[in-house]
């Protein structure tokens, strides 16, 4: 099924006329608007002017996640807060969050391309679509509540969290349609089963995403409750859940080019890679308004093929992530970088900025500890002492990272320095 | 009458507290008393050697992560009612107890006890005839 099946199915030539022109208009926008791009251009030397084609895209600078960070927190917006409807925010790298914002129309779009993502999955208003994505500041809840609305389904807006609520909300609302992580959708999968209703839930189809997972996960998942399982893929610098969706072949995610233009580059040296081979996917939103990043690094490392999919969908798709080009973990579907952790310890006189980060899957959760030293002066023989310092560390680790990290006190001076670049993650799960 | 006690902070990890006792033996200390305070993740080792001082020297040396902590050793009768009456006394005078460990064998028992205050402990103790063991019949001479 299409939701807009002209632009799903293109001719690739109309399509690059079309991102050429948007990509004009784009470069004209965030050079008269945004100065941090105004000052690029210059420094470079590039008349936006000249920018007519989008095989000129990667003589262009790239974005990066430090940028929005120095830029904290409006400083890449290309309109007047009067014209800004929406914020929301993710992790950054030192506990200020990165921004970002939408215009109605912003907002319009990323409805347009969830739409079209449900559709590919053939979700339509027949069904009863279950959003179980935390609502809030990610954009997860809202991004697949809106876009489920457009195609009519009827939306619980149940959010994350309370599972026993969850299947009594599925069996008695007949939910047909599970929109949250895939950790958690194989957590309630298990609970299902346990709970032994599997006859009495309707779920047919799962759209998960906001975390990396395995073809592995995704038969476990599809064999516990039944159903079919699709990948959304998405990040908020660029619109949210819907920058690609898997269709039923279930073979790479179609990205929605009239909107987002990806590349795959060598995150060493920037250059462009050959279509097929693996590096770091890079998008240009050329339609946002409000943020409209140009080249945006999102440190995701996959493949890009061009090749035309058997659902006649002309649009790119990208492989499964692989890894990332840089230290962000997602653990239990939030980001985190182990710079968030070395700035709450730094901030901490009870302990050190040495520490050890484990990540590990018991069952399907996520599991989070964050070994750290007591510092010497601190440390004293009474237990009642160092129990008060672990739950203090423990309530500013939470504060910062939105996720609770079971803490283990080491010996002062326990943990290994490092001369060279610090290894201090441990990520046991298999990806 | 303070007694010095080393107290050794270590993580609960397999053999690591063999690595421990193997320091004091191969230094020749002698172990008067021991306990161990159990926590989920770390342990806390508190212990009266026979030479403190070269104990807190060569557990430093090995990386060990020691202090040392002034106790007061109470010596009792080992009779129904005779730590009572100590600690009686204590709580009347104020004096709070941060923890204590003790064993009794034939006619005495001895009572290892940490307070904020381990000298006015000790002052007040013995100004109630209670005997107090003397560092000199702890540390190796």
């Amino acid at each position: 099924m299409f939701w807009n099946k002209e632009i799903e199915c293109i001719n690739r030539d109309e399509l690059e006329k079309l991102q050429s022109q948007r990509l004009q208009s784009m470069v004209q926008r965030i050079y008269n608007n945004v100065p941090f791009y105004k000052k690029k251009f210059d420094e470079l030397g590039i008349n936006p002017k000249d920018i007519t084609s989008v095989k000129q895209l990667s003589s262009l600078p790239f974005t990066y996640k430090s940028d929005l960070r120095d830029n904290y927190p409006f400083g890449l917006c290309a309109v007047p807060q009067q014209q800004i409807v929406r914020l929301h925010a993710s992790s950054g790298t030192t506990g200020k969050a990165t921004v970002v914002a939408y215009t109605q129309n912003d907002l319009d779009l990323w409805t347009e391309v969830i739409a079209r993502s449900y559709t590919m999955a053939g979700i339509s208003n027949s069904d009863t679509m279950q959003v179980s994505y935390g609502y809030g500041l990610f954009t997860g809840g809202l991004g697949a509540h809106y876009g489920a609305e457009k195609v009519g389904a009827s939306v619980i807006p149940m959010s994350g969290g309370n599972t026993k609520k969850q299947l009594q909300l599925m069996e008695d609302f007949g939910s047909t349609v599970l929109a949250c992580t895939p950790s958690y959708a194989a957590f309630l999968g298990e609970s299902i089963v346990s709970a032994n209703i599997l006859d009495k839930i309707k779920l047919k189809i799962g759209v998960f995403g906001a975390e990396p997972w395995t073809e592995e996960m995704r038969q476990y998942i599809q064999n516990t409750m039944n159903i079919k399982a699709y990948n959304i893929y998405g990040l908020s610098e660029i619109i949210g859940p819907g920058v690609s969706m898997e269709c039923e072949c279930q073979n790479g995610s179609h990205i929605y080019e009239d909107h987002f233009i990806p590349e795959i580059i060598n995150p060493e040296t920037g250059e462009v890679l050959p279509e097929g081979e693996l590096g770091e996917l890079v998008f240009t939103a050329i339609t946002k308004e409000a943020l409209p990043l140009l080249r945006y690094r999102t440190r995701d490392l996959c493949t890009l093929t061009y090749e035309k999919c058997a659902c006649g969908r002309t649009l790119a798709r990208m492989g499964r992530i692989v890894g990332r080009s840089d230290d962000m973990l997602i653990v239990r579907g939030v980001n985190m970088f182990p710079s968030q952790v070395e700035t709450v310890l730094l901030e901490l006189p009870e302990t050190t900025p040495h520490y050890a980060i484990i990540v590990d899957r018991e069952g399907n959760l996520d599991t989070l500890e964050i070994h750290v030293e007591v510092a010497e002066q601190y440390w004293t023989d009474e237990m009642k002492q160092l129990d008060a310092i672990k739950k203090k560390i423990t309530h500013a680790l939470s504060n910062m990272l939105s996720l609770n990290p079971t803490v283990k006190l080491v010996e002062p001076n326990a943990m290994q320095r490092f001369e060279g670049k610090a290894q201090r993650v441990t990520d046991r799960r298999k990806l | 009458m303070i007694i010095k006690q080393l107290s050794v902070f270590l993580e609960n990890k397999l053999g690591r507290l063999t690595e421990l006792t193997k320091v004091l033996a191969d230094n020749d200390i002698n172990l008067s008393a021991f306990s161990i305070a159990e926590g989920t993740d770390y342990g806390i080792i508190r212990c009266i050697v026979g030479r403190p001082e070269l104990a807190y020297k060569v557990l430093r040396e090995q990386n060990f992560s020691v202090k040392t902590t002034d106790v007061a050793c109470l010596v009792v009768p080992h009779k129904p009612g005779e730590l009572h009456k100590a600690l009686e006394i204590l709580s009347k005078n104020d004096i709070s107890i941060d923890y204590m460990y003790a064993f009794a064998a034939d006619s005495n028992a001895v009572v290892v006890i940490r307070s904020e205050s381990t000298e006015e402990l000790i002052r007040v103790l013995q100004a109630n005839n209670f005997d107090m063991l003397d560092s000199g019949k702890v540390y190796q001479q």
